[in-house]
């Protein structure tokens, strides 16, 4: 969710603009105007020192992401471990078929695609919501302090997340107390599997939502007070202003973090869920990155958990850039 | 929380004029209405907080009648003595302090080099470099190939399996360099023709006048690093190396896994609320000081749709 960045910048990738690096102000040095574009090799003669502080986060890119990345080359060799990082013969698509036949597979991918899918229907509008009520509020202090209080679950760590959900579901926790000051008999909540998913969406709701509403209240501080000065001479009331004012003005940031939200909607809070999920509701809690982390790391079979892995993330690669197409052809708003 | 809210309750009330038309009847009762649910809402945000505060101050007989929410029952404090005089508590603790401290440097000394050398507009292949970087955001090796990396690098039992894998944050990056690209270029022109290097000029002139935004990038790496437990689950196998959030998780599992329910394995509520607040409590008394400046240092970063 925090990852919203929009900058001109991001347009640039994949060089589709041509060329923007070399601006005229960018050679202060007579060079002849025959060439607009500055070679290599003056470009490093000149900035050598910036090219320097490239350096080593570059380095760090290469080793800690890209080659990772190579890494999953083991999806199809074998891999032995200790052996080579890039595994040591070629079985070609023998894992993916191994998984495609695989029942638990199954279940766990469609866990994924249910517990991805209730997140973003249910949480996405919210932050939208919250932040039209948070700007409908007259006191500036009684707003700063709704939000403060609104972000604060942001900055917990998922393990005390975990810690809050576990002791409030417990059998003596507060929901069940509730339930018995209404007469029910108390429900075992985490280990009973049709619970997972209304505790895991609730907690994500807790934890995202405060944080979720920053992007659009900066975006709802950039409308023209014009526009609704103009509304309310037209006779317009507030439900008509925020209607045809306010939401038309925050549409390009509600757009370009759904695209992001669509593009990330298979990776379910893998963390929060490996802290959640117990032997006894693992039949809904049990997801794609859940059962990776089990297959290889726990029972050592690095190849076929890589496959998955894959697999996952290519699909969220190809969400991200459909997304991102379909928003570009339909509503102009596009990542890059 | 609620004295400042009712006050401002009581305000809304007062029907205000805009541009010379009063609001309606209806505008008012919405309002007061959205006053009121948001108030519901900051409740529930804090009940769990509160919740577990007041567990951590109540007995284990009270907790196990279920009779605790956001007051303690049977005050006590014994837990805490007991909690805090679990050796390796402190020594987690002290492994947590260490690891965030050590791999924000190792954060910040990165990102800044890379947010400021990606902020020069003229630099070129910038556009390249800053592609490969934020690629990763979209796409990542995943945890296998990470984890056997880590492993061949050695690294198991390291701090550095900690430190260095997660050192840039690409949207901290990307907060960062948009900082740096509004940053007064007269002032850089003057100390470049006063004679100062591009190092010079990072070190002496821009970075002291970023403070603001240096600050924002280390509470964000510091509450990052602070939290994270999973890498040390996946590298560290001795518990004498673990994060305090690794032991906050064994107090959980032991009890939460029903394989592990042994009676000897439960572990009593108020001890892990009590493991639960220690644990918690550096990010809440920081809160007030990242707050100051997480919204200005977020939009800066973000508002250009």
């Amino acid at each position: 969710m925090n990852n919203l960045v929009v900058t001109d910048d991001v347009e640039q990738v994949g060089g589709v603009r041509a060329e923007p690096a070399t601006s005229p102000t960018a050679s202060p040095s007579p060079a002849p105007k025959k060439s607009a574009k500055t070679t290599w090799r003056r470009a490093l003669a000149k900035d050598w020192r910036l090219y320097s502080l490239l350096l080593l986060p570059i380095v760090y890119l290469v080793v800690f992401k890209y080659l990772p990345m190579a890494g999953n080359i083991i999806a199809f060799r074998r891999y032995r471990p200790g052996g080579n990082i890039f595994g040591d013969e070629w079985v070609g698509f023998h894992y993916f078929e191994m998984f495609i036949n695989d029942p638990t597979f199954w279940r766990v991918f469609f866990n994924t695609i249910i517990l991805g899918a209730v997140c973003l229907v249910l949480i996405f509008p919210l932050p939208i919501v919250l932040a039209l009520m948070l700007n409908e509020l007259r006191s500036a202090k009684f707003k700063r302090i709704a939000q403060s209080i609104s972000y604060l679950p942001h900055f917990m760590s998922v393990v005390i997340v975990a810690g809050l959900v576990l002791q409030l579901v417990s059998t003596r926790g507060t929901i069940n107390q509730i339930i018995d000051a209404f007469g029910g008999t108390p429900i075992d909540f985490i280990q009973k599997p049709e619970w997972f998913r209304p505790i895991f969406v609730s907690s994500e709701i807790w934890q995202t939502v405060g944080w979720g509403t920053i992007l659009y209240l900066a975006a709802l501080t950039t409308i023209d007070p014009q526009l609704y000065e103009a509304a309310r001479i037209d006779g317009a009331n507030r439900w008509k202003q925020t209607w045809h004012v306010t939401l038309p003005g925050i549409a390009p940031t509600i757009v370009v973090l759904l695209i992001l939200n669509i593009g990330s909607f298979l990776n379910v809070s893998f963390e929060k869920v490996l802290l959640l999920y117990n032997p006894l509701n693992l039949e809904t809690a049990d997801i794609l990155s859940t059962y990776l982390y089990r297959v290889g790391i726990g029972s050592g079979s690095f190849s076929y958990a890589t496959a998955v892995g894959l697999f996952e993330a290519l699909i969220g690669l190809a969400l991200v850039l459909g997304a991102n197409f379909i928003s570009k052809r339909v509503t102009g708003a596009s990542l890059w | 929380m609620s004295t400042p809210a009712d006050r401002s309750v009581a305000k809304l009330f007062k029907p205000k004029k805009q541009g010379g038309i009063k609001d309606s009847r209806a505008y008012t009762v919405f309002r007061v209405v959205n006053a009121v649910v948001i108030i519901g809402l900051c409740f529930v945000t804090l009940y769990p907080f509160l919740n577990v505060i007041a567990v951590a101050f109540s007995s284990q007989g009270y907790i196990n009648a279920g009779q605790v929410n956001i007051i303690p029952r049977g005050f006590n404090t014994t837990t805490f003595v007991q909690v805090m005089s679990d050796p390796m508590f402190w020594r987690n603790y002290g492994n947590t302090i260490l690891y965030t401290s050590v791999a924000t440097a190792i954060s910040m000394v990165l990102t800044t080099m890379f947010a400021y050398a990606l902020s020069k507009k003229h630099l070129k292949g910038r556009a390249v470099f800053i592609g490969i970087a934020v690629f990763t955001m979209f796409f990542s090796g995943g945890i296998i190939p990470n984890y056997v990396l880590i492993n061949s690098l050695g690294w198991r039992n390291s701090i550095l399996a900690i430190v260095v894998p997660n050192a840039i944050s690409i949207f901290n990056l990307l907060v960062m360099k948009s900082f740096f690209e509004n940053f007064p270029e007269e002032l850089e022109e003057a100390a470049s023709i006063d004679g100062l290097t591009t190092y010079g000029i990072l070190l002496r002139i821009v970075l002291p006048l970023s403070k603001a935004v240096l600050a924002t990038m280390v509470l964000f790496y510091a509450v990052t690093f602070w939290n994270s437990w999973f890498s040390a689950v996946l590298y560290m196998s001795k518990p004498d190396l673990y994060p305090v959030t690794v032991y906050l998780r064994n107090l959980l599992m032991a009890s939460s896994q029903p394989q592990d329910s042994d009676e000897g394995l439960q572990i009593a509520a108020n001890v892990k609320a009590v493991t639960m607040l220690l644990t918690v409590l550096p990010i809440v008394c920081l809160y007030p000081f990242l707050q100051k400046y997480f919204v200005s240092g977020v939009m800066l970063g973000s508002v250009k749709a």
